[in-house]
């Protein structure tokens, strides 16, 4: 297991550079110069332009840029923004944000998501199976956005049980609304993984052979069905968690959290390269120790899968 | 019954302008004493540069530096000129200035505003060497070009010139007439020595001689919010009269606007597109305010492309602009939020005529559109090729664009499109290489008030804003003849006869003018915008 592990991270070596030499290839293939952005709509002045785009490496070419970056990530110097703020100090402002906000929409989906999933795979073709069911159709058929601002409109400004944003001290507290929003679909595909999870697995021979032997109710749901139930659950919610920090951004964007979404969509419009490949090298970083987490936790839920 | 209610409101918004700033529909503020402790939330974005006058060129950063720094001069609410830190700004030929200042002027660290303050500062901004995107402001003054060009070591202009203490004098390369009337911008600012010592930590944590200062070292919380409170060494006009201004920081109008709901936030000064139709409603009476200022809208077609050169060219171009409905278009996809175009500047202005000679090719005209087109065609058939209007579609310009299109397409009969561009970098490094194949939006927002900031940069020939390419020797002899006038009125009545050689040639269509729409919370009261569209953060109070 251990040498399984240290493998694995030796293998994030290749992806993190091939990642960040693609997401680089790809923001140095935006079309535009960003410096001129910079000026608006007011007039550009050649010197002062081309002192910019010496300042950022712009005046060179695509190889000589990468390697200067690459140059500067050893030495753990990501470079300045365009305003001159040192990347680094922008990645340790918003990561911790967007990840008490994952984490709390990973919670939120886990929790609800499986409790109601067991109930309504216990309770196949009841009541409660079919109005789950059909919420969660609805929650999954309706656009994100909608979803966010439905909820900012009711719970934060008409009935004023959390603040409509989040804004600057981004506190625990403050995030469940966002997180709830950002969690909301993936909570839907929890409990119908669950559910028929556990639908299948109630007709297991081994679900018979425990019941045969006497064993509660109880215990036959939790130790045996849930168990079993849970290798495809926890397989998306690893992979979920990229997935939210990720895609914070239309999240981020209305309840204003200012998190690795906000700030990666705003890099994105200023062509701001160095900014977005260390965001996006981060967020490679997490879906892969994510994934290494969901096949250890593989192999604690079903000791029948080993790795050489 | 839409054409009443829309001449109803040409009518209000031109009452505006002559009244100068007077309310400009509905809303308005009682004018009550208020707690002046009250600190104020207001809306604003991440300001993308370090804070340093010369080098901070939108509005993020702008309406932060505006209020950390006092210039020689400040507009009040109707534009008009109010001496600062200046006690006297002297000319006799418009060529070279005499600045005097007030004595006992100090930054918040204490050290004098002196005139060397000033002319360093100017001096940095204008050398190439520090690579300021306001280094522009700076072009009047003899010996910008030479501290301006590429490579330049050079640091200092030869223009300006300290006399003693408090004063100095600034030569300008040709006479302006209109030059003091640019000493408010922030750009020129003074700075004090520390700033020289290490700009960008300065720009961080600048030392102003503003009605407000930060509030204290970690004021600057980047990409959430930054906090101002009163300087109380101030000794001029805007005077704060509230505990201090917290902006905090949204990357867009809704998520803001919903917080001005809740009076999670004090003042919002952009209404987002999606609330224009309901805002007044959802915030109710004496919660919001509806005013012109100085800005506007156009599409400028270039003078580069060879069917739009020549006497075809500028039937075509007066075609089209007579075949725009702003009318409609305002009062549909605007909700009334706009004010349909008379001319090159704006309503707000000293000067502002509505009536100049031509201007009747600004209004909706299909009959005679089409009449110009088909002469067009005479001389120079258009064949079947498409007429595009080009914006990056990322801000809020589409639906305008279809529907100036679509107009296009009914009463032309010509093939006409919106063409986008995914973001602003790309159509701005487009146009500035000027290879456009076709029209494209531009606007244009007042650095200072004079008709003159919407004309020179613009329209000059070889100007630095000039994204069509225009060259008129007779336009260019005008705005000349505007600038050595002897006053600024006389000036002003020449700048509207340049505005006429513009009306012939359309350069740019003039579409209409910007409305700002602000709203504000329960808890404060007093809210106003100035000339410029900027609230006058000083004067909110708290209730």
């Amino acid at each position: 297991m251990t040498w399984y592990i240290i493998r694995r991270f030796l293998q994030m070596i290749p992806v993190f550079f091939g990642a960040t030499f693609l997401v680089y290839f790809l923001v140095f293939s935006l079309p535009g110069d960003p410096i001129q952005a910079l000026f608006g709509d007011r007039p550009v002045n050649e010197a002062v332009a081309a002192q910019l785009r010496e300042q950022y490496n712009l005046d060179e070419p695509f190889l000589v840029q990468y390697f200067l970056y690459l140059k500067n990530l050893v030495t753990f110097n990501l470079g300045n923004d365009f305003s001159g703020r040192p990347v680094a100090e922008v990645l340790v402002q918003i990561f911790p944000v967007t990840i008490r906000l994952a984490i709390l929409a990973l919670i939120f989906e886990a929790v609800f998501g499986i409790i109601f999933g067991v109930i309504a795979g216990l309770r196949k073709g009841k009541l409660f199976d079919g109005t789950v069911l059909v919420a969660s159709l609805i929650v999954i058929a309706i656009p994100i956005f909608v979803l966010g601002f439905v909820m900012q409109f009711v719970v934060g400004v008409k009935l004023g049980w959390a603040k409509p944003t989040v804004g600057g001290d981004a506190g625990w507290f403050d995030l469940i609304l966002p997180a709830i929003v950002l969690g909301l679909v993936s909570f839907a595909y929890v409990l119908r993984l669950t559910r028929t999870s556990i639908i299948e697995n109630m007709h297991a021979d081994y679900v018979r052979t425990a019941t045969a032997k006497g064993l509660s109710r109880q215990r036959v749901v939790v130790v045996h069905i849930l168990r079993n139930s849970m290798i495809p659950v926890v397989t998306f919610l690893g992979a979920d968690l990229g997935a939210l920090m990720g895609g914070a951004i239309v999240t981020e964007g209305i309840f204003n959290v200012p998190g690795v979404g906000q700030r990666l969509y705003q890099s994105v419009l200023r062509g701001e390269g160095p900014t977005i490949v260390s965001i996006v090298s981060v967020l490679v970083m997490v879906y892969i120790l994510a994934n290494l987490l969901v096949d250890v936790l593989y192999a604690w839920l079903d000791p029948r899968i080993r790795y050489a | 019954m839409r054409f009443a209610r829309t001449s109803k409101l040409i009518g209000l918004a031109a009452a505006a302008a002559l009244a100068l700033s007077a309310c400009g529909g509905g809303g308005g503020t009682e004018g009550g004493e208020g707690n002046a402790a009250a600190v104020i939330t207001a809306n604003s974005t991440e300001p993308q540069n370090p804070l340093i006058p010369t080098n901070t060129n939108e509005v993020g950063g702008g309406r932060v530096v505006d209020l950390l720094f006092e210039g020689l001069i400040s507009y009040d609410a109707e534009g008009k000129p109010v001496n600062e830190m200046a006690e006297s700004i002297e000319t006799e030929d418009s060529k070279t200035y005499t600045i005097k200042l007030k004595a006992d002027q100090t930054f918040t660290n204490g050290e004098p505003v002196t005139a060397n303050s000033f002319v360093d500062a100017w001096n940095y901004g204008a050398a190439a060497e520090n690579a300021q995107l306001g280094q522009y402001f700076f072009e009047s003054i003899a010996g910008y070009d030479e501290v301006s060009a590429e490579g330049s070591t050079q640091t200092e202009m030869s223009g300006l010139k300290v006399v003693d203490d408090l004063t100095f004098t600034a030569e300008l390369a040709q006479p302006e007439s209109d030059w003091p009337l640019r000493l408010g911008y922030t750009a020129f600012s003074p700075l004090p020595k520390v700033a020289f010592e290490d700009m960008e930590a300065f720009g961080n944590n600048p030392v102003g001689n503003g009605p407000y200062m930060l509030a204290g070292e970690d004021a600057w919380q980047h990409d959430v919010q930054i906090a101002l409170t009163p300087n109380p060494d101030y000794q001029g006009t805007r005077t704060p009269k509230n505990g201090g201004i917290t902006f905090k920081f949204y990357s867009g109008f809704e998520a803001a606007y919903q917080d001005l709901l809740a009076n999670n936030l004090d003042l919002l000064d952009t209404i987002p597109p999606s609330s224009l139709a309901n805002f007044k409603t959802d915030l109710g009476e004496g919660r919001w305010l509806e005013k012109a200022y100085a800005g506007n809208q156009t599409i400028t077609i270039p003078q580069y492309l060879d069917e739009w050169t020549g006497e075809a060219g500028e039937l075509r171009r007066k075609a089209i602009s007579m075949a725009i409905n702003r009318d409609e278009i305002t009062e549909v996809i605007f909700s009334g939020g706009r004010q349909p175009a008379t001319e090159f500047t704006a309503p707000v202005l000293d000067g502002y005529d509505e009536s100049i000679p031509g201007s009747e090719v600004l209004e909706y005209n299909p009959e005679e559109a089409k009449k110009l087109w088909e002469q067009a065609e005479e001389i120079d058939p258009w064949g079947d090729k498409t007429f595009t209007i080009a914006s990056n579609a990322d801000g809020g310009h589409k639906e305008w664009i279809e529907a100036v299109v679509n107009g296009l397409k009914n009463d032309l009969g010509i093939d006409a499109q919106f063409e986008p561009y995914a973001t602003f970098a790309e159509v701005r490094t487009k146009i500035t290489a000027k290879d456009m194949t076709g029209a494209f939006r531009t606007g244009w927002q007042a650095d200072y008030p004079s008709l003159y900031n919407f004309l020179g940069p613009l329209f000059g020939t070889g100007a630095g804003s000039n994204d069509g390419e225009y060259s008129s020797e007779a336009f260019a002899k005008k705005l000349n003849e505007g600038l050595n006038a002897e006053t600024p009125e006389e000036g002003n009545a020449i700048f509207n006869e340049a505005q006429e050689i513009l009306l012939q040639d359309l350069p740019a269509i003039p579409l209409w003018y910007q409305v700002r729409q602000v709203g504000w919370s329960e808890n404060v009261e007093n809210v106003d915008t100035a000339w410029n569209g900027v609230p006058i953060y000083h004067n909110i109070t708290g209730k």
